[in-house]
């Protein structure tokens, strides 16, 4: 086998990951290994949620890309300009040609804050907000201090999203933040989104329903963000709803990475790339994948889905290499801690086809599913430092595999306490 | 999933009142969805959408969220909420007779 070359795009968790257990799969001389990314700062996005609350600082959740990158990858930083897959070539934008075996898409999604009307104008990081980027959420940091009562309104502009249960932890964690203060009782929570429920899996969201209902956090659905004004503190859906605010937190529309738009035959209209649910190939080019946010797959953008996908991929790669069958071995596994204030979390497992159910994780023993507890708030917070040193090197985690495990899942369906249904 | 009777022809629907096959639709029962979710008249616009949302449902086994559909149908997205109040994506996809788009997740 002639040496080969592998160009993945984006240094980010998918990117890195990817890299490493390709690194550590393939000797020097079996294959080069480059990783693009247009800067040399990796977020621990998990972190985000905690910085408005003064709960993680952005300097402790950012660290270099190739640092987080086995000796033997080599790292661009250089923006892409243009995947050519046509030619099995990547064009950066110093000029500079990588002709790769295989490609590796893995550059996440891009925020688009002027995609909706009035976001960014008069009021952006002043009275409206985002915490998913580290910028904005050191700015909210400062706007959450001075906060001295009023409507506290989050707001989702539009699905998909990365972390979806990010912006529930978020208006839990502002319940939190406000009652310590002694602010609460003068403070409105609002939760406003475009879905017909909380969340996406019905029955983890009859669960994180009953718990908004019970820290008094209002919930408006089906509320599609057309405009925002950020001077009198309006936001307006496209049906004509609005919705009143002192303070906004927003989420954002996503789409792909900017290149790949300019890349013929690589993403859909929205930048995300179609790929195979089970393999993460593409169906643009045979040796062409994806993995992570920047995919179109019907699961959850989640660092714990780019994980599982990672050990997939890499097999899948190799397997290419060798001219066998792909592996359809993705099961759309995703696995999220939600933290829901006062030093507790509730934690959900799920796939394609299992929605999120109780019981416990990842056995009968273990820990608790769709129910807060103090062991789970644990288990976000101890999960910083294996990323960095487990998941990121892609080491395998044991009794966390790419498959969903189904051993402590309770398959009757459970009903929460009174006022879960509507 | 029960039988009804939508413009004299009886079709699969779910619980929503979706066609859960879309080879049971035609124009006339278009027409009667639409009327009954309160459009009185299906314009060349709301045609040019449904239309839209069902040739992308067939030949890719999903329907398009309603930000893709105003980046490619040619109908932006405060026109499609003129259109089909509350949900275009929803309305659009049930009035073409197709199943409701899942969303996301």
């Amino acid at each position: 086998m002639s040496r080969k070359q592998i160009v993945i795009l984006g240094g980010g968790t998918g990117g890195t990951m990817v890299a490493n257990r390709l690194r550590r799969r393939f000797d020097l001389d079996a294959a080069e290994i480059h990783v693009v990314d247009r800067d040399d700062r990796h977020v621990y996005q998990p972190g985000l949620l905690f910085v408005p609350f003064g709960l993680a600082h952005v300097e402790e959740i950012v660290r270099p890309r190739r640092r987080q990158l086995r000796s033997g990858v080599v790292f661009h930083e250089n923006e892409v300009a243009e995947a050519r897959i046509a030619r099995d070539e990547v064009l950066l934008e110093d000029g500079t040609v990588l002709p790769y075996d295989a490609l590796v898409v893995a550059s996440g999604v891009r925020l688009q804050p002027e995609e909706t009307e009035g976001m960014t104008g008069p009021g952006w990081n002043e009275r409206v907000f985002t915490f998913y980027d580290a910028e904005g959420a050191d700015a909210l940091h400062g706007a959450l201090e001075r906060f001295d009562g009023g409507r506290l309104v989050v707001n989702i502009a539009d699905m998909p999203i990365k972390c979806p249960v990010a912006p529930i932890e978020f208006a839990f964690l502002a319940d939190w933040y406000l009652r310590e203060r002694g602010v609460r009782a003068r403070s409105e929570v609002v939760l406003a989104t475009p879905l017909d429920g909380c969340f996406t899996k019905p029955i983890a969201s009859e669960h994180l329903t009953y718990l908004l209902g019970e820290k008094e956090i209002e919930l408006v659905t089906e509320f599609s963000a057309g405009e925002i004004d950020g001077v009198n503190g309006k936001l307006v859906s496209y049906d004509g709803r609005e919705v009143d605010f002192d303070l906004l937190v927003t989420v954002p529309v996503h789409s792909g990475a900017a290149y790949v738009e300019r890349s013929p035959g690589l993403g859909d209209a929205l930048g995300f790339v179609p790929t195979d649910k089970h393999t993460l190939q593409t169906p643009a080019k045979a040796n062409v994948f994806a993995l992570g946010d920047a995919t179109d797959l019907p699961t959850s953008k989640a660092g714990s889905v780019t994980h599982f996908e990672a050990e997939v991929l890499t097999e899948n790669i190799a397997r290419y290499f060798a001219d066998e069958e792909l592996e359809a071995g993705y099961d759309g596994h995703a696995n999220c801690f939600i933290e829901t204030g006062f030093h507790k979390a509730l934690l959900i497992d799920f796939n394609y086809e299992t929605e999120p159910l109780p019981g416990h994780f990842p056995t009968p023993i273990g820990l608790p599913l769709l129910r807060e507890s103090r062991l789970n708030h644990l288990g976000k917070l101890l999960f910083q430092p294996i990323y960095w040193h487990v998941l990121l090197p892609g080491r395998d985690l044991p009794g966390l595999g790419s498959a969903m495990p189904t051993a402590g899942k309770k398959r009757t369906l459970s009903t929460p306490a009174q006022g879960a249904r509507r | 999933m029960t039988i009804t009777l939508i413009a004299d022809a009886p079709v699969d629907v779910d619980t929503e009142g979706f066609l859960t096959n879309s080879e049971q639709w035609n124009e006339q029962i278009a027409e009667a969805i639409a009327k009954a979710n309160g459009i009185a008249e299906l314009t060349d616009r709301h045609w040019l959408v449904v239309r839209f949302m069902r040739d992308r449902y067939l030949t890719t086994g999903s329907a398009p969220s309603i930000r893709s559909l105003g980046k490619e149908s040619g109908v932006p997205v405060k026109e499609l909420y003129q259109l089909f109040p509350k949900g275009p994506a929803k309305l659009a996809a049930k009035i073409g007779g197709i199943p409701k788009p899942k969303g996301c997740i």
